[in-house]
């Protein structure tokens, strides 16, 4: 059994990586919203570079590929001043028979500060932060079904920003529970804020084992599963989930699991629609909801290079 | 041939459990008198034992050698030298190696490995299908030939179950013992761990409880078709123990055991990713390890053994579910077991059948137990001593434990394998 807390957190209770929301409380979650309040303006300004990471080099290394993240975690390391490398190894390195291992060890090797990591397996950030040298943070941009905290956290800010307070919310996540790391580092982000009631909506295949284990409370129905919620958060659905035979048709589940402004009125009347994109628009979601006066799913997608930006400087300071 | 005498150790009696203060002598092999020395016998070498257990030698039910192809992980060699350190004098070992045991030229390879290393005993499991493929059957006539009792396809899938049916029928003609590790593979799918809570915040992909329940079943229901003996390794849901316990009594040729690991570890020990706990079948609930604890206690399952599966630290240097599973169990079997008798779960006679005579009679083998005239196959033990599993004490070339560092009661002193010492602790008592 490895402590998972030791390696996120120093001794002095710093961020020294960034891999999961997990373990981290109320306090800490606001403290990188609080941070990235105060790159909110950068992006207004004529140049949009702050020069809190020059003379870093970031490593983008992407085991499976991305392109929202990848660019936002790009921009948010351009704009701290930082030189960053994008590399693609799902077509490089270890397609070449090189272990992950030492992939690491060769980027070690060319005096890199900051790894941001993508990968296909749960726990491929925490493996990686366990064996990198010290003076390197590992951010974690998305591992497996695990864990995507700085999403969650984008997710946040953005709810942040619209509600007064985390206390008295309700909030649906609906779709494939299963598969998605986003929701399950936003479960442990809006249960450590304080969130009263937090709802997982999706068919059973779609839900994870013992989903009520993490503290949420699962609903098949979407229509009860929206009655009164204050936030709705829905998930991409992947069309290989035709596969394997967890769902009949993108029809059925849009039938069944689309929001449309029909179920939308299930919910409070200033409810929020968030969606981590990409939206696949008719499966997952209807056009008018997407683009209706509850989305604010462009804004959080400008949110995610505050919050990325935040990070960086929080688990980079800690190494120094 | 040497004789030896090994002084006031304690013998367990199986019936009532309790134990006396005895001697035992042995010559040509062989225990030739308890208590009192047989007339004229002069020992060349004589071992006080004072105070430490004599046990007959552990039998092993599931072991990985590694050889041949695989001897960067281990050699028949190294784990049968580690195999004496933990007291087990007979191992049952995976067909599962490079090329697979589904030839006698494979059996007779480990044989003479075996032979030449000159530690536990090894009987070598044959493969149940061709290259372990799960698809067409092994020559089992042949490898019975070259000495194989016992035919089993590891931890491989058999494509269906007219497959298994086949096998099976197969199997029994020739009167082979078949090992099944229950795990249907469709259920168990990209799976690397307990489906559980754990599973869950962790995003690893689960394998149900079902996995290994749906496969008993099926053995089972054409175990009542064709009456082949079929022995379940390494369970771990008590649902199946009590299935097979169940269909046990209801006089089918049919046996299990549990790895000791699965006696203590849960879902909780892969918490952070932990490679060294990547194991199959997964560790499961609390319920299901005590479960199978009280499945041992009360006779449902017949052995412990210790799953031993040694790796070199690449491959357990990956993101999980890319690591290989398996544990390197040989010289912790006798602690956890004995640390389920401290605990109260066991009493000290059922813990040592379980090692001994329980899987002496699931292979049919007469060692398991000392009697005057029975190969001296012994273990000499102390219960009480400590020692520390870590680099002085380790002999398995796989170091994958998740026991490393830890202190652990009850330390062999003495293997005797055919009445000769094979292994003798160094540190002074």
């Amino acid at each position: 059994m490895i402590s998972v807390r030791d390696l996120q957190l120093d001794e002095q209770g710093r961020l020294r990586h960034f891999l999961t929301v997990e373990g981290l409380n109320s306090e800490w979650l606001h403290r990188i919203m609080d941070t990235a309040e105060t790159f909110g303006s950068v992006r207004e300004r004529q140049v949009k570079k702050v020069p809190l990471l020059r003379g870093k080099t970031v490593v983008n290394l992407f085991f499976e590929t991305s392109t929202r993240t990848r660019t936002t975690f790009e921009l948010a390391a351009k704009r701290l001043s930082a030189d960053v490398l994008n590399i693609n190894v799902a077509v490089s390195a270890t397609a070449k028979g090189e272990t992950l291992l030492d992939t690491i060890r060769n980027l070690e090797a060319m005096s890199v500060d900051m790894f941001v990591v993508r990968h296909a397996g749960s726990g491929a950030a925490h493996f990686i932060a366990r064996h990198v040298a010290p003076h390197i943070s590992v951010i974690n941009a998305g591992d497996g079904r695990h864990a995507h905290p700085t999403q969650a956290l984008l997710d946040m800010f953005t709810i942040r920003r619209h509600k007064p307070e985390f206390g008295p919310l309700k909030v649906a996540i609906v779709g494939d529970i299963l598969h998605s790391r986003v929701a399950r580092s936003q479960i442990h982000a809006l249960k450590a804020l304080g969130v009263t009631e937090v709802r997982v909506v999706a068919p059973r295949t779609l839900l994870p084992v013992a989903v009520e284990s993490l503290g949420v409370k699962p609903f098949c129905d979407l229509d009860r599963g929206l009655e009164d919620v204050d936030v709705i958060i829905m998930l991409r659905l992947q069309k290989e989930r035709m596969e394997g035979a967890l769902l009949p048709s993108e029809r059925e589940y849009y039938r069944c699991y689309g929001l449309t402004s029909k179920r939308l009125a299930k919910a409070k009347p200033d409810v929020l629609v968030m969606h981590p994109g990409p939206i696949n628009r008719g499966v997952e979601i209807s056009s008018a909801v997407a683009d209706g006066r509850h989305s604010v799913i462009l804004e959080q997608v400008g949110h995610g290079i505050a919050i990325r930006m935040a990070v960086m400087v929080l688990a980079m300071r800690s190494g120094q | 041939m040497t004789k030896l005498s090994l002084l006031n150790g304690r013998l367990l009696d199986s019936g009532d459990g309790t134990s006396s203060t005895s001697d035992v002598f042995i010559a040509e092999g062989r225990v030739v008198a308890l208590r009192q020395p047989p007339e004229g016998f002069v020992a060349d070498q004589v071992f006080d034992i004072e105070g430490a257990v004599v046990s007959p030698g552990f039998i092993d039910l599931s072991v990985h050698l590694r050889e041949p192809g695989f001897e960067h992980k281990a050699t028949i060699a190294s784990e049968s030298n580690a195999a004496v350190k933990g007291g087990v004098t007979t191992l049952c070992c995976s067909p599962e190696t490079a090329p697979p045991c589904d030839t006698p030229a494979v059996i007779e390879l480990i044989r003479e490995k075996a032979e030449l290393a000159a530690r536990s005993k090894v009987i070598p499991i044959g493969a149940l299908t061709q290259g372990l493929q799960g698809e067409s059957l092994s020559e089992m006539y042949a490898l019975k030939g070259a000495g194989c009792q016992v035919v089993s396809n590891g931890m491989r899938a058999v494509a269906n179950p007219l497959i298994w049916r086949r096998a099976l029928e197969y199997a029994a003609t020739y009167d082979l013992l078949v090992v099944v590790r229950p795990m249907d593979p469709w259920l168990a799918g990209s799976g690397t761990v307990h489906e559980g809570s754990v599973a869950t915040r962790l995003g690893l992909p689960g394998i149900p409880p079902s996995a290994e329940t749906v496969a008993v079943a099926q053995i089972l229901a054409l175990v009542e078709e064709i009456g082949t003996r079929v022995h379940f390794s390494c369970l771990s849901t008590c649902r199946a123990a009590a299935m097979i316990g169940a269909a046990r009594r209801n006089g089918l040729p049919v046996s299990s055991d549990v790895a000791a690991h699965s006696l203590h570890l849960t879902e909780e020990a892969i918490e952070g990713f932990d490679p060294i706990a990547h194991v199959l079948p997964p560790f499961r609930t609390f319920a299901d390890r005590d479960g199978l604890r009280q499945a041992v206690a009360d006779g449902m399952i017949q052995a412990i053994c210790s799953d031993h599966q040694p790796h070199e630290e690449d491959a357990k240097a990956d993101v999980f579910a890319a690591t290989e599973p398996g544990i390197s169990g040989l010289e912790t079997l006798l602690s956890l077991t004995l640390d389920l008798v401290d605990k109260g779960r066991l009493s000290l006679v059922r813990a040592l059948t379980c090692l001994t005579s329980g899987p002496a009679s699931v292979l049919g083998i007469e060692t398991g137990r000392i009697v005057v005239g029975g190969v001296a196959d012994l273990c000499v033990f102390d219960p009480r001593a400590n020692w520390q599993v870590g680099e002085q004490t380790w002999i398995s070339r796989g170091r994958n434990t998740p026991f490393w560092g830890e202190t652990m009661r009850g330390k062999v002193l003495l293997t005797l394998v055919n009445g000769k010492v094979v292994y003798r602790d160094s540190d002074p008592r």
